[in-house]
């Protein structure tokens, strides 16, 4: 009764410049979905759009997209949650479809990093977290990952070797992926080639190779009613479960940093509302903006033990072949992260995974998927299950 | 027209650089200045702040007095940056950390001087008023 579902999937190929105007940008992950549909703009009631507005300098970018994508005089409204906004964007859109108020939505997400300079980029950077009390310290969002990377290796005994694992598994897969910005080889050598790039520290004991990059992108989910699905669409894939959480953002009033609260609490309303637990979860994609990241939702989402995520990568259990294939399309590490598009670019790569059209990275028969997202370092977390 | 009021901006001399001028827990200023590190406690449930509030959420009061921090915690984490945001690029290399004192927890940095090789997690340290220069101040962490 009222189910709702995703009938599309978009995104365009996520760049480090993106040549063109914002509106553009979007307009390219939603085209791509609307084709991936088989729909047109005037299909949609509603709209979602997801982004961080520090990067913008459009103001109320949701009004002036409405408008470039055909989408007036249907209502749109923004949402902003970070780097988990595309699927902050998708509980919204999912909420409009169950409550009834409308019957098809799209959720566009977008990110023009490369919109303000360097310089601004670094100053934005600094305004990362409680900016009254942490970032007068010069805090970075690499160094409080790598805050929790220190935590895990001191409760765990996980090494740099084992964070590095994670970069390797997703740069195999980034190879394979067309809308990844990078798409080169990573070697374990690499992390200690003094004389490569990828070996040289960030903020101890995170370096260059553990870190995703910057990058813009655009993407959209296209939502929709049971009703409107079966006219629409013979693949649909469900949406079976959705969990969010906030946590403090400042560390002190935090109590847990060998994972992040936020996930397992997310995890755990996911699974309970799809009525699954970890061992159903066929795919999933997590987000791993830093190494140290996919390592904690390992354990955060039941995938491992607490500390047991490095026998996870280290038995490769998370590769294409292993029990539980995690970012076999390369992850933000590989494909870059365009904050705004992140998410809605991990569940496109899901519903791909469930329709089964995900080529070379498809996880045979996968039935049930998980996406895991998070908003700053834990301030956010969105876990959503997704099955066919 | 009355006399225009004068903003009260103290915040501004908080670290390296401060990106808030006015909060209501500004005499946290005064009391760094004076070489105290200082939170706020709820006078009616008792909870203790770090950072200072000016609201308690759980008793919807603005009624807190200030405590010193004394004595030392102990490390939970920290982290040696090799690059920092603008206007931090003078202070490289510098370790953020967060240390633990029981009743409350301080995110601050480790003092100057202090190799990161010394660092131990669960080492104790105390925190002590830092002036920088031109008249800024915060705090860092030393060994106990």
């Amino acid at each position: 009764m009222n189910d709702v579902a995703i009938i599309g999937v978009g995104q365009n190929t996520f760049v480090r410049f993106y040549p063109g105007s914002v509106r553009e940008l979007a307009f390219e992950g939603f085209s791509d979905s609307l084709g991936h549909a088989g729909i047109t703009a005037a299909d949609i009631d509603a709209s979602v759009v997801c982004s961080a507005p520090e990067y913008d300098l459009q103001r109320s970018s949701a009004g002036v997209f409405a408008e470039y994508l055909g989408l007036n005089p249907g209502p749109t409204f923004y949402v902003e949650t970070l780097c988990s906004s595309g699927s902050t964007g998708l509980k919204l859109a999912y909420s409009l479809v169950k409550s009834g108020l409308h019957d098809v939505v799209a959720v566009v997400g977008f990110q023009k990093m490369s919109e303000i300079s360097s310089a601004e980029t670094q100053e934005r950077m600094g305004r990362g977290a409680d900016i009254q009390w942490e970032s007068p310290f010069g805090t970075m969002m690499p160094a409080y990952y790598a805050m929790y990377a220190r935590a895990h290796m001191d409760a765990y005994g996980t090494t740099p070797e084992d964070l590095a694992a994670i970069r390797v598994k997703a740069a195999t897969y980034g190879q394979l992926n067309d809308r990844a910005v990078y798409r080169k080889a990573v070697t374990a050598e690499m992390f200690t080639d003094p004389e490569n790039m990828i070996s040289g520290s960030v903020a101890s004991p995170l370096r260059v190779g553990d870190c995703c990059a910057n990058a813009d992108g655009s993407s959209c989910i296209i939502v929709a009613s049971a009703e409107k699905t079966k006219s629409f669409c013979d693949k649909p894939v469900w949406i079976r479960g959705l969990g969010s959480a906030s946590a403090p953002v400042n560390l002190a009033g935090r109590d847990l940093f060998t994972g992040l609260a936020v996930a397992r609490q997310a995890a755990s309303q996911a699974y309970k509302m799809a009525g699954v637990g970890p061992k159903d979860i066929d795919v999933a994609e997590v987000h791993d903006c830093f190494t140290i990241a996919e390592m904690m939702a390992y354990e955060d989402l039941g995938f491992a033990g607490p500390g047991e995520g490095r026998d996870l990568i280290n038995g490769k259990e998370t590769y294409l072949d292993g029990s539980i294939p995690v970012n076999v399309d390369g992850g933000l590490l590989s494909k870059g992260h365009p904050i705004g598009a992140t998410g809605g670019s991990q569940i496109r790569t899901m519903v791909l995974q469930l329709r089964g059209e995900a080529g070379e990275i498809q996880v045979p028969d996968a039935a049930v998927g998980l996406v895991h997202n998070i908003g700053g370092v834990g301030l956010y977390g969105n876990v959503t299950i997704l099955a066919r | 027209m009355g006399k225009k009021k004068e903003k009260d901006e103290r915040f501004r001399k908080f670290g390296t650089v401060s990106f808030t001028g006015t909060t209501r827990v500004n005499d946290f200023i005064d009391h760094l200045e004076q070489g105290r590190v200082t939170g706020t406690r709820c006078e009616s449930c008792g909870k203790a702040f770090f950072p200072p509030r000016a609201d308690c959420c759980a008793c919807r009061l603005s009624k807190m007095e200030w405590f010193d921090v004394q004595g030392t915690g102990r490390l939970v984490t920290y982290s040696t940056l090799a690059f920092g945001p603008k206007g931090f690029e003078g202070d490289l290399p510098y370790t953020i950390a967060l240390v633990d004192y029981g009743e409350y927890k301080i995110f601050g940095r480790i003092a100057a001087g202090i190799a990161e090789s010394d660092l131990v997690i669960g080492m104790t340290l105390e925190t002590k008023t830092n002036p920088l220069a031109d008249g800024r101040i915060n705090y860092v962490f030393h060994k106990a």
